[in-house]
Order: C-alpha cells, then structure tokens, then sequence
C-alpha cells in the first residue's frame, strides 16, 4: 500500500535528570527542536495530539498542551494507550490528515516524572494508578516489576529462558546508549554486572528494569504527498497495527504472548513487508523480559526462541538485528507515558542516516514497537526510509 | 474499595468463601466480575461458589515493596493462580517458604483479615 503519512520533524529536550524543568516546559523543548528540524514555525501546526502525565492534573491534556504552545488547532486530541502512546499518536495523527481534518500535526509528550516530587512516590503511583487493578492486585503489593516478573517467571518455566539471556538484553540496550550522547545512563555494564544487580522482584533484578527519567519528545507529521518539501528527508509511515488480549495481568490467561502478536501482523500485512525485512527494530523496552517477548511476538523468532536470539550480541550494535538503538527505557530513559515515543524517533534517525555512531547501515525498514500496561495494549508501526515511497 | 459490580466478591470473602461470576447461558465461568459474560457476551450472570483449589500458574517474589505498607512483610510472594474453574487470579501465596513456591504447585484458598472492612483471598499449599 502506499504510505499515506510520513514523519517530517523530531525533537527531544534534554533527558536524564531535569530538575529546573515543568513537564510543560519539557514538551515545548521538545516540540521546538521538532520544528526546528522540519523548518517550521509553530503557526504552520494545525492539529496537535499528546498523552496523559502522571506528574500533574491537567483537565484535557490536549487543550493543556495546545494553550502553552500558542497553537490553535484544527484538531485535537489525547491519546492514552499508556507507553503505546507514542506509536498511536504518529498513527492517529495519519489518520487525521488523511480524513482532511488538518495538514501538520505535532505529537508531544514527556514529563519531569524523575525530579517531580519523591521518585519512591512517582513509582507508588505507577503501581497504584495504572498497572495494577485496585481491588484485586493492589491489595497483595504488586509493584510494576512483579507484574512483569510474572511473565518473565512464566517464560522461564515454558521455554527454559534464563536470567542470562535477559541480561544480554540490558547489556545490548546499554552498549546501545553509550553511543547516544542524549542518553540517561550510558557507563557500560556486563552480564554479571546485570546478575549481581539488587534483586527487586525474581526473576527481575535492578539493571532488568527501566530507568526514570525527565524528559520530552516531539514529531511531526505531514501528508505523504507534502514529505519532501521540508528540510529534512521524510520517514513513510508504511503501515501500523494494535492490539490488546487483557485488561490487567491477573486475568490474562496466556501470560507469554501478547496483543503484540495482532499489532504485529496487521502492520506488516499493511506494509506488504515481513520481519527479515527489518533493517532496526526499535522495541519497548521497560523491562528485558519485554523485549524476549516482543522479538517472539513481532515474529522474528518462534514463540519461545526470544532467549536464544538475544544471545551473542544479535541485538546490540553491529548485530543482526540491532534493538532499540537509542539505548531505549532501560538505559536512555523513561519519562513513563510517552517514554516509547522516543523509540519513534530513533526510528527516524535511523532512517534518514542521522544516528551517528549507532547508525545501522543503509537502514531503510524501521520497526517501532509500543506496549502500554502491562504488556496490554500495542501499537506497531512499520517506517521506511525516503526512498520508500 | 467493592462497588456494585464486585460487591458480592468481597461480601463472599468477609464470610471465608470464595466465590466467582458464571455464565448461566454457556456455562462457564469468568473472573474478574464483568457485567457482560467475555465467552459469550450474555448478561445473565450469577454468583457461585468457587472450589478454592487451583494451582499456581506464575509468581514472583517481591523484594522491593511498592509502599511502606508492605515493607514489613518482604520478602513475600504475589502469585496467579490457575482456579479449577479456569479463571486465574492475583494473590498471595503463604504458608511456605517464598523460595518454596514453584509453577504448578497445588494450592487452596484461605482468607486473610487486613484490619479494615476487607477479607483477602489467599492461598496456601495443599
């Protein structure tokens, strides 16, 4: 099919540990630098989309967001499928232009979720508001990483996954980040370092969870038909997907395969393309066992193989297949909701040749990966270079 | 914390019964409690007793409490269990060693009172 949208603009604020900075003030940093890129003025942007914070209340984010940037759109919107946001916004913001709704739509998101307030009462909240269900998985003291432990003590049993070939997972992503100047952490870790880690909720230790971090990320999106007149080489939106199998963790009953299996082959069936198409796989990452799981799911191994693929360095830089290359929610930060738009980004980079010392040869595929909940909801998106169109 | 939909749930569970949402139109049984059956989409839905035996299906020993509220009880094992009606659901495993917890591990319901209004549906090993 031919790509209907296409990414013209990115911008990332600073990321890392941003204390002077209001979620707001990380978004407009962010969206400025988007713009920035693309050559355009904040007057040229007529529609806008974002995500919900967990920092602060705003009543419509959209309307919250759109106020501060001086925008007034043709169309708004907030879109909340939690870390699958960032892929949904590109999507939805496709979606939009096609229906003729408006022509140049910027898609924001980030928040100060590591200097806002206490960060023992920034992770409380993730337990408590979204992740868990309040009656029947609050009350026995789950926190984010026990939810995902689960899976990843199920993947164990199923498939003999190891704790090793997790770690291989932290250990790629990180090398990945130690070549993003933008990254949160980027010293170099092992796979004894990852081992060795504080134990947090078996099988996951420290150095398996994500990060939290400030920061923000913008993109815009234009018609396919306008991509080449702005200043930078276009990214082809060449198709997307969803998914959702379960509300909550408690109640899914296959807890080693996810909506990703759906998102997954709606978007390469869009895009007439199929996994060893792939050039880069910009994969969520907010836990190692998440990127084992998608890697199965997305279809670049069997069910039960995500272990072994990440073995040997496949998925670090210079591997077969390199993952989510800007050193991801594991390494180069997670600002919760909107942390996987990021991933959207060093999707684009990638494609226009611009990720410097982590630039994949001739990348001309890009997979972008979203997982919101815990491993609930999905988005896929499948980009391409500017010579796809 | 229960609301009209879960209300019978926690009612159960304050008399040391387990009970669970079922379909009186496919027969089957659901957990957590919908208003609308995920087999086959009938409302005619009641609330019946469960067995209170099952196996566990996943777990996790946590190390790192979500809130102050838990540190004291660390380590500590957050489960699913498999119910023999088919339904799984999120608990706590006692009764054993956390390290003593393995997948497929027979394992019955007890209750645990949290000093509020609320009985909590453990499970033990069999």
């Amino acid at each position: 099919m031919k790509p209907e949208a296409a990414i013209i603009g990115i911008g990332e604020s600073k990321v890392g540990q941003v204390p002077d900075r209001s979620a707001l003030q990380l978004q407009a940093a962010a969206a400025q630098a988007a713009l920035a890129d693309a050559g355009l003025r904040m007057t040229d942007i007529d529609g806008l989309l974002t995500t919900p914070v967990r920092v602060e209340h705003w009543q419509a984010p959209c309307g919250a967001v759109a106020s501060h940037l001086g925008i007034r759109p043709a169309y708004l919107s907030t879109v909340d499928l939690a870390g699958a946001s960032g892929a949904a916004m590109v999507h939805q913001a496709g979606m939009a232009i096609a229906a003729g709704q408006c022509s140049t739509v910027l898609c924001v998101a980030g928040q100060n979720l590591l200097s806002h307030g206490a960060r023992a009462e920034a992770v409380k909240s993730m337990a408590e508001s979204g992740s868990a269900h309040p009656q029947f998985e609050v009350p026995y003291g789950p926190l984010v990483p026990s939810l995902y432990a689960l899976v990843a003590q199920r993947h164990m049993h199923e498939y003999g996954t190891t704790s090793g070939q997790m770690a291989e997972v932290a250990v790629a992503i990180r090398r990945h980040a130690g070549l993003n100047p933008n990254a949160h952490k980027r010293d170099p870790i092992t796979v004894d370092d990852v081992l060795r880690s504080r134990m947090i909720a078996t099988p996951l230790r420290l150095l398996d969870c994500a990060i939290v971090s400030d920061g923000a990320a913008a993109a815009i999106v234009t018609s396919a038909s306008r991509a080449r007149d702005f200043r930078r080489p276009p990214a082809y939106l060449l198709g997307a997907g969803y998914g959702a199998r379960h509300g909550h963790i408690g109640e899914h009953k296959r807890l080693t395969e996810t909506g990703a299996i759906d998102s997954g082959r709606a978007a390469f069936s869009r895009a007439g393309l199929e996994p060893s198409d792939v050039d880069v796989a910009e994969l969520y990452d907010c836990f190692t066992i998440t990127v084992i799981v998608e890697l199965e799911d997305l279809g670049f191994c069997r069910k039960g193989e995500g272990g072994r693929f990440v073995e040997g360095g496949r998925i670090a830089p210079g591997g077969e297949l390199p993952v989510t290359t800007h050193g991801g929610l594991l390494s180069a930060g997670h600002p919760g909701v909107g942390g996987g738009f990021f991933h959207v980004l060093e999707a684009v980079r990638q494609l226009r040749g611009e990720a410097g010392e982590r630039q994949v040869p001739d990348a001309e595929v890009a997979l972008a990966h979203g997982n919101g909940g815990v491993i609930s909801v999905h988005c896929t998106l499948l980009l391409g270079g500017p010579d796809t169109r | 914390m229960p609301d009209p939909l879960t209300a019978p749930y926690w009612a159960a569970a304050r008399e040391r019964r387990l009970a669970l949402p079922y379909c009186t139109d496919c027969g089957r049984h659901h957990f957590y409690p919908r208003s609308i059956c995920p087999h086959c989409s009938s409302a005619r839905i009641e609330w019946v007793a469960a067995s209170g035996r099952g196996e566990v299906y996943s777990f996790t020993v946590v190390h790192r409490a979500p809130s102050p509220a838990f540190a004291a009880a660390v380590p500590y094992v957050v489960a699913i269990v498999a119910l023999e009606e088919g339904p799984h659901l999120m608990t706590n495993i006692i009764g054993c060693a956390p390290d003593a917890v393995r997948i497929g591990m027979r394992v019955r319901v007890t209750f645990r009172a949290t000093g509020g209004d609320v009985t909590l549906p453990v499970f033990e090993p069999m």
